[in-house]
């Protein structure tokens, strides 16, 4: 805000100083008019981090002791497993996710954040959705059906949420000052159709007798995997085109490539979800359209990794300081990672091993958390600053974050790839017993236990900030907290994380 | 650049066209399966698949479904040649779209934390063997690590039998409790349990 002193005279004859307020920077009013409604949904997202990862250590540890908290029903692993996965997905990864959307869909369409009040109401009606969701699958009324054990009732609700965040899009396109739809736009449009399509229509085919036995299955899985691929992904995708490029000051390195990866991500991840029911009793065409779609998934992710990993390229030193980057760079790797595997697994002879094991859950944790979880962060560190207008509280409790969850990512990942592969193999092989394997998995799943501890600190020390933050307790907002802050003056590269 | 109802048209076209592909045609592939008449080994008559009783087997399944067995166990086996499902005799045969036409939904589950349990009804028919084994995990499967449903049962230290259905722990004459007598949702839990079984084999099903 530039200001200008001048004087002016007033009625009394009295000459005072006056402050000319030259119109406040554009950006700065999209900011304001995002203030409320984006950081009630993070605050809300980040609420859930913390329940999620308690759920998630509860659910851990059960399976190397499995009389820790055995005594109430409410408590048992399997119930306690899916209340993590809800929490996780509809609580904490959907609304860090929206709060990341809605301030990019004002930033991206240059306009104010359309529709506040119903954002704002629905913030507070998704809290609600997600308590009630989690009570529900706690007391043993969960639905059976993977990533939708929330009630069945809860479809037309969840869709009606989505519909406020659908018409505030759609307001904010209307009302965009720029020509060029930027690729994140694209994604992040994309995304708000079509997961309350999704999850009207699993629910739909699946609660109600409009399909038969085995296709419930097919539709299951239709459903769990576009939840990472057609809600998480483009939002995930969508943050890390827009970070990257303006954390390091320089343009994305293909535009051409970027809609390239967005069509075919349309068109093929969709059909990639059957990949889970490889072996089952299921029509052989199903599976094998499955593992088509798995396969065709290296055309887009191939464009996204380039794009991503050749804008970066000569500018990896900014990771050193930006703790935006160095989360979204972490998750970006993960994206090309994750995908890469997801197609291979797909393949016959190494899902025979890797089905039914531990490696499906490092494989899970590596799409939602290393990838989606880590990028969410990043962006979390370069909004909220923007909107408190005060910079983060402390760059040790970011460290800490950041070495937290990549140690504990890391950690969990290596572990449970590991002790799906030997129990894989165990498993095809009749002469060892069942319990054997179970055996000899139980270190794996110990050291599974220690990484998400450490995943859990990270969380804390996040959350910490994020409190400080909220309570205005953040150093001044003129430097930014970086990892690194001597060497940052000398880096004119960072400078973009300095303007809001 | 107005091209975004076309654009919302594509997208959602893209999801409609997977939709179909993989859910709605093979649901119309499968709907013509119905339950059929079959002669089991011994050669009576009966219909595959049988519809569970609403006594215990049906509220045995939503326990089932609500203390998420499905998180731990698959309930599909794998054909010949693809993994070692029928050679750990986990079933007779491979798992068909038929066994399931009357579930909703089916639990075909995507982890083996524990073994497979299309076929447990026939692997194990004692119902004593999974009171004990929903009780404590250990006396049927040392070494396992399912929880302990323990809240299933009633405990008791009497020294004669007191309850009709009462199971006697092994080794609880040293121990406390010395009996378990299995609550409502136990007994319905196994009914469900037992009921799972895929007897019949594919010739008999033709």
């Amino acid at each position: 805000m530039n200001e200008t002193a001048s004087t002016k005279t007033t009625e009394l004859g009295v000459v005072e100083p006056e402050v000319v307020d030259v119109l406040p920077s554009e950006r700065w009013l999209i900011d304001q008019s995002c203030r409320q409604v984006v950081l009630l949904w993070y605050g809300s997202a980040v609420f859930w981090l913390l329940l999620g990862s308690l759920l998630a250590l509860v659910s851990s540890i059960k399976l190397h002791t499995p009389g820790f908290l055995a005594d109430s029903a409410w408590l048992t692993f399997g119930r306690v497993r899916p209340a993590h996965l809800s929490t996780m997905i509809y609580g904490w990864a959907s609304m860090s996710g929206i709060g990341t959307m809605l301030w990019l869909f004002a930033r991206l369409c240059k306009t104010q954040l359309a529709w506040r009040e119903g954002l704002y109401l629905m913030a507070l009606y998704w809290n609600f959705l997600v308590a009630l969701g989690t009570f529900e699958i706690l007391r043993g009324n969960s639905t059976g059906v993977e990533w939708m054990e929330f009630p069945a009732w809860a479809a037309a609700p969840i869709a009606m949420a989505f519909l406020v965040i659908f018409v505030a899009a759609w307001k904010m396109l209307a009302a965009r000052k720029t020509k060029h739809l930027y690729i994140s736009l694209w994604y992040l449009f994309g995304s708000t159709m079509w997961f309350p399509f999704l999850y009207l229509g699993a629910t739909i085919l699946i609660q109600t007798p409009a399909s038969t036995g085995i296709a419930k299955m097919a539709t299951n899985w239709w459903f769990a995997h576009n939840v990472l691929g057609l809600w998480l992904t483009p939002i995930g995708l969508a943050s890390a085109y827009y970070f990257i490029p303006k954390v390091i000051g320089r343009p994305i390195h293909s535009y051409h490539f970027s809609i390239l990866g967005f069509w075919t991500l349309a068109i093929f991840y969709n059909w990639a979800g059957t990949h889970h029911l490889i072996g089952g009793p299921l029509p052989v065409w199903v599976v094998t359209v499955g593992v088509v779609g798995s396969l065709m998934m290296f055309i887009p992710v191939t464009t996204v990794a380039i794009n991503h990993h050749m804008t970066m390229v000569g500018n990896f030193h900014v990771l050193k300081s930006s703790p935006t980057l160095r989360f979204i760079v972490f998750g970006a790797m993960s994206y090309t990672a994750v995908s890469f595997q997801g197609s291979l697994q797909s393949i016959r002879a190494i899902n025979e091993v890797t089905h039914f094991t531990h490696y499906t859950i490092a494989h899970a944790h590596l799409g939602v958390y290393s990838f989606f979880t880590m990028v969410s962060f990043g962006s979390m560190y370069y909004v909220m600053p923007r909107l408190v207008e005060c910079e983060w509280p402390s760059a040790k409790l970011i460290k800490v974050h950041f070495w937290g969850t990549a140690m504990g990512m890391t950690m969990y990942w290596v572990g449970l790839t590991w002790a799906g592969i030997e129990q894989g193999f165990a498993m095809n092989n009749p002469d060892i017993p069942f319990l054997e394997i179970v055996s000899r998995t139980i270190p794996y799943l110990w050291s599974r236990s220690v990484a998400g501890t450490l995943m859990t600190v990270g969380h804390i020390a996040f959350a910490i900030s994020v409190w400080k933050m909220l309570r205005h307790r953040g150093a001044s907002a003129s430097v930014p907290t970086l990892f690194n802050t001597t060497r940052f003056r000398w880096l004119p590269f960072s400078r973009a994380e300095v303007q809001s | 650049m107005n091209h975004f109802p076309a654009i919302i048209m594509i997208a959602l076209a893209t999801v409609t066209a997977s939709l179909f592909g993989l859910v709605l045609i093979p649901d119309w592939q499968m709907d013509s399966f119905v339950a059929v008449e079959a002669t089991t080994p011994d050669g009576s008559k009966v219909i595959y698949p049988r519809p569970l009783d609403d006594w215990r087997e049906k509220p045995g399944r939503d326990l089932y479904r609500g203390l998420g067995c499905i998180y731990c166990h698959s309930q599909q086996v794998r054909p010949e040649g693809f993994g070692a499902d029928l050679e750990r005799g986990w079933g007779q045969r491979r798992s068909v779209p038929l066994d399931y036409i009357l579930q909703r939904p089916p639990f075909t589950g995507t982890m083996r934390t524990g073994p497979d349990l299309s076929n447990i009804g026939m692997r194990q028919p004692s119902e004593q063997w999974h009171f004990l084994h929903l009780y404590d995990p250990q006396i049927t499967s040392k070494g396992s690590v399912m929880p302990p449903f323990k809240f299933l049962f009633t405990e008791s230290d009497q020294d004669s039998v007191p309850d009709i259905g009462a199971i006697e722990l092994p080794g609880g004459g040293q121990g406390s409790p010395k009996w378990i007598i299995p609550n409502e949702e136990a007994k319905q839990l196994v009914a469900y349990l037992k009921s799972l079984k895929q007897e019949l084999s594919l010739d008999d099903l033709q």
